[in-house]
């Protein structure tokens, strides 16, 4: 089992290496990095590329940890209890399985992704270090131990918004993915748009370059945005002359790239100031 | 195995621990990395570093050591011989801003290449006396074999790992390590010192104990009992001053100010300009029509809110001190008699200063100010943030 990128997703010597070292020592890799660099799509292209199912377990600020491994639904079990329902008798009818005993108790070792692991409260990391060390947890409504079938592939992806605990980070290898450089950035709008115009492709990443240098922008347009923003110019047929027109100095349909009042503003200003200075 | 290299990284300050040096280990074991230092490079960062901020120390860490040579020292021994003007030129692109502002403060460039020199000369001495790991390396900081004789690099047989060896060279991560900079996610960590949990709001949480109870008590009949989730119950009020000398630090206070909104629900922010007087206001377009009397402010916060004053204290004496000191209009009471009520009303009262604590020596307000605060100025670093978000919890 070897990952080096798939057809629609290109990933870096750097990343395949840590795709491979989590693999082969089955440790969860944590991959962080700016916004739209592909994080969480690195985990769908895997389980792709291995042909393994996928199991995502997306975090919310409210997620609590034991919510991955598994619920007991007792206000059910109450209330059935009142009716004289039969399943009453069962606990077992009331435990409702997380995407951690799903992962493990899989036919074939799936990719486990835990989406924007940072959004949980500061303690969520802390509560998962024995199951994601040991591959284990203990149900205790039932006595029953899960032990995983076959580790999963676990990717964990973080925006850093909060800092991660110590012993959780040691549990895991860890990869930042870097902003794309030009040539690779190059690679990935091919995958995305074979077929695109060759011109059009060039200025347009000369325009997206520009734009991420524009000091002061509260949040730099990122790969996703791109790729939106070049599926929009094919879509309206934009001239490659109209990009490189220092006329406008906004480049056309921005609002696929500029996401924030602030920097659109910010930028129209700018443009006020070229057009001023020509 | 590959002991050295994990003692290096912990010299350098790269917090990795035995667990991750024998994943790394067992990485190589796998054959993960195999006779070739870039993948090596690749293949070490993911097991040892576990954190962006990291990677500047482990790219210095790894130079250090797959060079074994003091880098100072090539510096050094380069700097013998090199066009003024081109050392220069490299010395701009090596040392960031701050570091070029530092060389200059201390006497400028040409003062600190004499200094260069005359340790050059005792080096020289010291080196040919048969250190090896002169031998052993070599590509100089200043690079062109050309011009470094001595430190010549053995790069024939090396060529292929040019690549990588820029990386960690080139240390592209270095404005990630947070000793240097104060970020808005920084300031969150360091404000939630401040995190006091208690239940308030509706009630959506199911309380088990409550309702096994309550069900007993009603003869078997399920009685759900609810209860308000926890939330951060801290009250917070900051004061920003702001204008004149307090304009180079508009971004740091717009990081923290961003910070607090999202860390406290309970937040409210005025602004005044220097010193605290008889009025603040809450918005800047509208300072000199819509004032708040901080009289007002003292009677509608009760004292267990916590006070943050943000500001850098630097002003004429008199400010503090006197009746009409104030820049802008006429004071009836000096601001120092302001402030002193602010920390009789208020439990908890912290100045955070973004002035580097360095400087705080020579300037009379700022000392007349840190006195009234009872020494409970902080400069606005991640240290400082800490030290002052533990001082309002106690």
């Amino acid at each position: 089992m070897k990952f080096t990128g798939t057809k629609e997703y290109v990933a870096t010597s750097e990343l395949q290496m840590a795709v491979n070292a989590a693999i082969t020592l089955q440790r969860p890799l944590l991959i962080k990095g700016e916004p739209g660099t592909g994080k969480t799509m690195l985990a769908e292209q895997l389980a792709e590329a291995l042909d393994t199912p996928l199991i995502q377990w997306h975090i919310k600020s409210t997620t609590k940890a034991h919510q991955g491994l598994y619920e007991y639904d007792a206000v059910s079990r109450l209330r059935d209890s009142q009716l004289g329902n039969e399943s009453v008798k069962d606990i077992a009818n009331y435990i409702k399985k997380g995407k951690l005993w799903e992962a493990f108790t899989g036919d074939k070792p799936p990719v486990l992704l835990i989406d924007e692991i940072d959004k949980a409260d500061i303690e969520f990391p802390n509560d998962l270090l024995l199951e994601l060390d040991k591959m284990e947890f203990f149900v205790y409504e039932t006595q029953e131990r899960i032990v995983a079938k076959h580790r999963p592939i676990i990717i964990i992806t973080s925006n850093n918004e909060k800092e991660l605990p110590d012993a959780f980070l040691r549990r895991c290898f860890f990869h930042y993915i870097d902003f794309p450089d030009k040539e690779t950035m190059q690679k990935i709008v091919d995958v995305h748009f074979p077929d695109i115009k060759k011109t059009l492709l060039a200025e347009a990443m000369d325009v997206f370059f520009d734009l991420r240098k524009v000091p002061g922008l509260k949040k730099k347009p990122s790969t996703s945005e791109l790729v939106d923003w070049l599926k929009l110019l094919l879509a309206d047929d934009v001239d490659p002359e109209t990009l490189r027109s220092k006329e406008t100095a906004i480049p056309p349909l921005y609002g696929a790239m500029v996401k924030n009042e602030q920097d659109v503003e910010l930028l129209q200003k700018l443009a006020f100031m070229s057009r001023r200075k020509g | 195995m590959l002991v050295d290299f994990f003692q290096t990284m912990r010299e350098y300050r790269v917090p990795c621990s035995i667990r991750e040096y024998l994943d790394l280990i067992n990485a190589c074991k796998h054959h993960l990395a195999f006779a070739d230092l870039d993948d090596f490079y690749q293949l070490s960062r993911i097991c040892l570093v576990k954190d962006e901020r990291h990677f500047d120390k482990f790219d210095k860490a790894f130079a250090h050591y797959f060079e074994g040579i003091d880098r100072l020292d090539e510096v050094l021994m380069s700097a013998k011989g090199i066009p003024e003007e081109w050392m220069k030129s490299e010395f701009e692109r090596l040392f960031s801003k701050e570091e070029m502002d530092a060389i200059e403060s201390q006497g400028g460039f040409d003062e600190l290449m004499k200094k260069f020199r005359e340790r050059l000369a005792e080096q020289e001495k010291r080196h040919r006396g048969g250190n090896k790991m002169i031998g052993t390396g070599g590509t100089s900081p200043f690079g062109a074999d050309g011009f470094n004789p001595e430190g010549m690099r053995v790069q024939q047989g090396r060529s292929r790992h040019k690549r990588a060896i820029k990386v960690w060279e080139q240390r592209n991560y270095r404005n990630l390590d947070d000793d240097v900079e104060l970020g808005i996610r920084n300031i969150k960590v360091a404000l939630r010192r401040l995190r006091k949990f208690a239940r308030q709001g509706a009630a959506e949480e199911l309380d088990l104990d409550d309702t096994i109870s309550s069900t007993a008590n009603n003869a078997g009949f399920l009685d759900i009992k609810l209860v308000p989730e926890r939330h951060n119950a801290v009250k917070v009020l900051l004061f920003f001053d702001i204008g004149g000398t307090m304009d180079p630090f508009v971004r740091i206070c717009e990081e923290l100010f961003s910070a607090a909104k999202t860390e406290f629900k309970h937040m409210e922010t005025f602004y005044f300009h220097n010193c605290l007087y008889e009025s603040v206001w809450k918005d800047n377009r509208r300072r000199s029509n819509e004032r708040t009397k901080t009289w007002d402010i003292m009677r509608k916060f009760t004292k267990d809110y916590k006070v943050i004053f943000v500001g850098d204290a630097m002003m004429a004496p008199y400010e503090v001190t006197h009746v009409g000191g104030s820049v802008e209009h006429w004071n009836d009471e000096p601001g120092a008699a302001w402030l002193a009520r602010m920390k009789e009303h208020f439990s908890k009262v912290v100045w955070l200063n973004p002035v580097p604590d360095s400087q705080w020596g020579w300037s009379g307000s700022l000392n007349a100010i840190r006195d009234i605060m009872e020494d409970n100025m902080y400069p606005l670093t991640i240290n400082g943030l800490e030290d002052a978000m533990r001082e309002l919890s106690r």
